[in-house]
C-alpha cells in the first residue's frame, strides 16, 4: 500500500543576483537581478508502508526542498503528493500530528533543560495521552539506552547523545512515518553505529517507514534496500543499492602517490588514467576485470611506489556519471 | 596600512548591500525627527524663560542628531561577540595583524557606512521640509567637520572598549549592554545636552559622551566658536588616547592571559 | 491564532519553563533588570529636567505627563516580556528553526510567543509602576474604582496594541529581514510619543495615531476620562471608556497579517 506517493513536483526559487565590487554595490541600492532556481524539476516516486529509503544527491540537488514539502511546510509550485491519504500543507497541524521529523543539525530540544523536561514539553505540545506517552516514552528510553542521560541539561549531551535523545524525542508521538535529515553527520564512529542499528530496529520491528537523507553512504549501506538519486531537482536513479552500484558505480579508484617523477604508464584495458598531479597519479579500474590487490601488485612492480589507496567514487562522482560527464572532471579524494 | 584598509572597504561595501535596511532605518529617523521637533516647539511655546539654547538652535540640533544618529548606537561588535562566546577568538591572533586596530577599523566602518547612507538624505529632507539651517560660520563648518571625524573614532575606540571588554571579563557582556543605552543618553540625542540641568553641565562635560555628536553640533551652531570650539576638540582628541591606551591595555592583558591559560 | 482547549495550558507550560531557565542565572538577571530600571529611570528624569526648565507643556503640567508616562510604559514593559519571542524572531528564521515549529502540531504564533519571556523587562515595569504611582496618588486617581479600573484597562489595551505591533514586526520578517528597523517608529516611537498628550502635535500625526495605531485610543483618551477633563480634541465619555478595546482589535488584525505571512512563508521557502 503506498503510503507516499509524489508526482510531477516543481519548485523554483527567486534569489536575488549580487554583483560584486563598488560600483556594483551602488547599483544594488537601485536596481536588483532576480535569477530563478528550479530546485525540483518534476519529481516523482512512491513509498511503500514499512520501506526503509535512502534519498541521496549531492548539495544543492533538492533533497531538503523534498522534504520540507513532504514534511508540509513548503507548498509546491506544482505537482501532487499524497501522504497518509493527506495534502501534507493543506492541513498542517492535522498531518503534521502523524509524522516524525529529525534534522541531523539543529537539535529541536530546549537547551537549558534536562532531557526528561523536554520530553515532557513534546508531551503537551502533541497532546499525547497520559499512559500512552508513559508507554511511549518508557519504550525509546529503554531501546536507545537515555537512562544516564534523563536528568543531564541538553547543553551538557555529547553529540552522540543529543542525537539519540533527538530520535527518542521525534518518537514520543509515535508517527507513522520518520523522516531523517542527516542524522550521523559529525557523530564518533561509535554512535554512529548506535544510530544506525537503532533506525534499523525500528523500521523491522515497528514497520515504521523511514525516510533518510544522508551524505554518508556507509548509512545507505548499512541500512537502505531501496536509493533515490536526485540530482539538480530531477530523480537520477530509483531502485535497490545493488541495482544503482552495478550500474555506476562498478569503478572504484586507486591513487598512487609515486617515489619519483616518472609518468605511470599502465597499459592495462581495465584500468584507465584519470589524471595525474605531479607524483600523485588516479587511476579508474573495474574490479571485476582486475582486483584491486592484483592492480596494486602489478603497480608495485613496475614502478617506485610511495603510498596508494583504495576508494570508491564519492556520491557526486557517481552523480556526475550520471550525467554522462567525464569522471575526470571531479576531483576524487 | 593595507589590511585595515581592506578591512574598512569591504566592511563598508557589505553594508552598503543593504539598501532596504537604509530606506528602513531613513524612514525611522524622520519619524523621531518629526516628532521630537514637535515635542520641543510645545515646549518652547509654553515658556517665554530664556533657555541656554533657542528654538531654532534646538531644532537644528535635533536633526543633525538624526542624520548622525549611528555616533550613538554603540554596542559591542556581534561578530566578535558571536566568536568570543563560542570560544574560538584565539584564531584571531593567527592573523598577522595587530588586533585592536582590526577591531576598530570594524567599529570604524560599522558606523560609517550606514552614516553615509542615510546622513546625506536626512539632511537634504530637514532643510527642504523643516528649515534646517546651515553652520554659523564657515570656520564652523570646517570645525564641524573635523568634530564629526572626532566623533566617530571617540564612537569607536568606546565601542572597541566595549568590545574588549567581553574578553577582559565574563560579564563582559552584560557590561556593554548596559552601557548602551546610558552612552545613547549622555550623548544628547534624546534631550540635547544643554539643555540638562545647570548643576550636570559641568559633569557631563567631563564625561567623552559629548564629543559624539554634542561638540560637534555646537559647534554648527555657533554656540562653540574658536577658542572654546578648539577647546571641545581637544578634549575630543584627550578622550580617544585615553580609551585608545585603554582599550590595548585590556586587550594586551586579556590576550596575554588567553595564551597562556586558554580561556 | 486557534485557541484549543491545550493552549492555554501549553501558554502556561512555555512560561514556566523559560521562568525556571532565566531563573538558572539569577544573579545576571537581578543585574539586568536593576539596569534596565536605572536607564528607563534616567530617561524619565531626563523628561523632568525638561519641565523644570520649562514648567508646562501647552498647559499640561508634570504629573499630567507621568499619567501618560506611566500607562505607556506599564503596557510597553508587559508586551516586552511577554511578546518577546515575536521580537527576536528574525533569528528564528534565520537559523533555520521555525521550519521545526511548523512541524510540530500547534499554532504557529502560540509556539513563537512561547520561546522566551523576557523577565528583566520588569525594570521597565517596575519603574513605569512607580511613576505611574506617584501620578495616580497627586491626582487623586486612587479615589475613584471606576476610574482605577480604567487604567488597568487602558494598561490591558496598551499591552496588547504593542504586541500587536511585535507580531507586526515579526511578520515583515517574512518577506525581509532587513527592513525592521522601521518598525521602531511605532513601538519606540509610539512610547516616547505618546508620554506626552496627544494635544501637543500636528492634526495629521494625531489622525495617525488614533485611527491606524490606535495609541492615543489607549492612553490619551482614557487618561481624560480617568481626569475628568473636557477633552479638546471632542471625544466624548463612552468613547473614552470604550477606546481601550481598538488595543485589542489591533491585536487581532495583526494576528490576520501574521497568518498570510506564514502563509507566504510556506509557499516560497526561506
Amino acid at each position: 500500500m503506498s503510503q507516499i506517493v509524489v508526482e510531477d513536483l516543481v519548485k523554483v526559487f527567486h534569489v536575488a543576483r549580487r554583483t560584486p565590487g563598488l560600483w556594483g554595490s551602488v547599483k544594488g541600492l537601485v536596481k536588483r537581478d532576480w535569477s530563478a532556481i528550479r530546485a525540483l524539476d518534476g519529481v516523482g516516486f512512491s513509498i511503500d508502508r514499512g520501506e526503509l529509503v535512502g534519498y541521496i544527491g549531492p548539495n544543492g540537488a533538492g533533497k531538503s526542498t523534498t522534504v520540507k514539502i513532504l514534511s508540509g511546510i513548503l507548498v509546491p509550485d506544482s505537482g501532487r503528493v499524497t501522504v497518509l491519504n493527506c495534502t501534507p500543507w493543506a492541513d498542517r497541524i492535522r498531518y503534521v500530528r502523524r509524522i516524525g521529523v529529525v534534522f541531523g543539525q539543529r537539535t529541536q530540544l530546549w537547551w537549558d533543560l534536562p532531557v526528561i523536561e523536554s520530553f515532557d514539553l513534546l508531551r503537551e505540545i502533541y497532546a499525547i495521552a497520559p499512559d500512552r506517552y508513559r508507554r511511549s516514552r518508557d519504550e525509546v528510553i529503554d531501546t536507545l539506552d537515555l537512562g544516564g542521560v534523563l536528568h543531564t541539561t541538553v547543553r551538557q549531551l555529547s553529540l552522540g547523545q543529543r542525537m539519540r535523545c533527538d530520535l527518542a524525542a521525534a518518537l514520543l508521538h509515535e508517527p507513522e512515518l520518520l523522516f531523517l535529515d542527516e542524522p550521523t553527520i559529525g557523530l564518533d564512529a561509535v554512535s554512529k553505529l548506535a544510530v544506525r542499528e537503532f533506525i534499523g530496529r525500528l523500521n523491522k520491528e515497528r514497520g515504521l517507514t523511514v525516510i533518510l537523507t544522508t551524505h554518508d553512504m556507509d548509512d545507505i549501506e548499512a541500512l537502505c534496500r531501496r536509493v533515490i538519486v536526485i540530482g539538480e531537482g530531477r530523480i537520477l536513479s530509483d531502485g535497490t543499492l545493488a541495482a544503482l552500484r552495478a550500474g555506476v558505480t562498478r569503478e572504484r579508484w586507486l591513487t598512487v602517490d609515486l617515489a619519483d617523477d616518472a609518468a605511470l604508464t599502465v597499459a592495462d584495458p581495465d584500468v584507465r588514467l584519470i589524471r595525474q598531479d605531479g607524483r600523485r597519479v588516479y587511476l579508474a579500474f573495474d574490479p571485476q576485470r582486475v582486483s584491486a590487490p592484483e592492480l596494486i601488485a602489478r603497480v608495485v612492480r613496475n614502478h617506485a611506489v610511495h603510498d596508494l589507496f583504495v576508494e570508491n567514487p564519492p556520491i557526486e562522482a557517481i552523480i556526475a556519471r550520471m550525467y554522462g560527464r567525464d569522471a575526470s572532471e571531479t576531483t576524487p579524494g | 596600512m593595507t589590511p585595515y584598509r581592506a578591512v574598512l572597504s569591504s566592511r563598508f561595501r557589505m553594508l552598503l548591500q543593504y539598501r532596504a535596511a537604509a530606506l528602513a532605518g531613513i524612514v525611522t529617523q524622520l519619524f523621531f525627527g518629526i516628532v521630537r521637533t514637535m515635542i520641543f516647539d510645545a515646549f518652547y511655546r509654553s515658556s517665554r524663560v530664556q533657555q541656554p539654547i533657542g528654538r531654532d538652535d534646538v531644532v537644528t540640533y535635533i536633526w543633525l542628531g538624526q542624520a548622525f544618529l549611528m555616533l550613538t548606537i554603540l554596542d559591542a561588535d556581534r561578530d566578535v561577540a558571536e566568536m568570543i562566546r563560542g570560544g574560538n577568538v584565539a584564531y584571531e591572533l593567527v592573523k598577522p595583524v595587530d588586533l585592536y586596530w582590526l577591531w576598530f577599523a570594524r567599529a570604524v566602518s560599522g558606523r560609517a557606512a550606514p552614516l553615509a547612507l542615510r546622513a546625506v538624505p536626512i539632511l537634504a529632507l530637514a532643510a527642504f521640509w523643516h528649515g534646517l539651517r546651515g553652520p554659523a560660520s564657515v570656520t564652523g563648518a570646517i570645525l564641524f567637520a573635523v568634530a564629526l571625524a572626532g566623533g566617530l573614532l571617540v564612537a569607536a575606540s568606546l565601542v572597541a572598549v566595549m568590545t574588549i571588554s567581553m574578553v577582559w571579563t565574563i560579564s563582559g557582556e552584560g557590561i556593554s549592554r548596559l552601557m548602551a543605552p546610558l552612552v545613547f543618553f549622555f550623548s544628547g540625542i534624546v534631550v540635547p545636552l544643554p539643555l540638562f540641568p545647570d548643576w550636570m553641565q559641568r559633569g557631563l562635560a567631563a564625561l567623552p559622551f559629548r564629543g559624539l555628536i554634542d561638540t560637534p553640533f555646537r559647534i554648527y551652531i555657533g554656540q562653540l566658536h574658536d577658542a572654546s570650539a578648539l577647546a571641545a576638540l581637544a578634549n575630543q582628541a584627550v578622550w580617544i588616547v585615553v580609551l585608545v591606551a585603554a582599550g590595548r591595555i585590556m586587550l594586551a592583558r586579556s590576550l596575554r592571559r588567553l595564551v597562556v591559560h586558554g580561556r | 491564532m486557534r485557541l484549543k482547549p491545550g493552549s492555554l495550558s501549553l501558554y502556561w507550560r512555555y512560561f514556566d519553563v523559560s521562568l525556571r531557565s532565566q531563573m538558572q542565572h539569577r544573579t545576571s538577571f537581578a543585574l539586568s533588570a536593576t539596569a534596565h530600571f536605572v536607564v528607563t529611570g534616567a530617561e524619565f528624569l531626563g523628561l523632568v529636567a525638561l519641565f523644570q526648565r520649562f514648567g508646562q507643556i501647552r498647559g499640561w503640567e508634570l504629573t499630567h505627563m507621568a499619567l501618560f508616562y506611566g500607562i505607556i510604559s506599564v503596557a510597553f514593559a508587559t508586551a516586552e516580556a511577554a511578546a518577546r519571542g515575536f521580537d527576536i524572531f528574525p533569528r528564528l528564521i534565520k537559523s533555520g528553526d521555525f521550519d521545526r515549529l511548523l512541524v510540530r502540531p500547534r499554532g504557529a504564533a502560540l509556539q513563537v510567543l512561547g520561546q522566551e519571556f523576557q523577565l528583566m523587562r520588569v525594570g521597565r515595569w517596575a519603574q513605569g509602576f512607580l511613576v505611574l504611582g506617584w501620578a495616580s496618588w497627586h491626582l487623586h486617581v486612587y479615589r475613584s474604582p471606576a476610574n482605577l479600573t480604567l487604567l488597568v484597562l487602558a494598561i490591558a489595551g496598551g499591552a496588547c496594541l504593542f504586541a500587536g505591533l511585535f507580531i507586526l514586526q515579526a511578520t515583515l520578517c517574512f518577506w525581509t529581514t532587513e527592513s525592521l528597523e522601521i518598525v521602531n517608529c511605532t513601538t519606540y516611537g509610539g512610547v516616547e510619543a505618546a508620554q506626552f498628550p496627544l494635544t501637543i502635535y500636528r492634526p495629521w500625526f494625531r489622525m495617525f495615531f488614533t485611527f491606524v495605531i490606535p495609541l492615543a485610543a489607549i492612553n490619551y483618551f482614557p487618561a481624560q476620562a480617568i481626569l475628568g477633563l473636557d477633552d479638546a480634541l471632542g471625544s466624548t465619555r463612552t468613547i473614552q471608556w470604550l477606546s481601550p478595546l481598538a488595543g485589542l482589535g489591533f491585536l487581532l488584525i495583526c494576528l490576520r497579517c501574521w497568518r498570510s505571512g506564514v502563509r507566504h512563508y510556506t509557499s516560497t521557502g526561506s
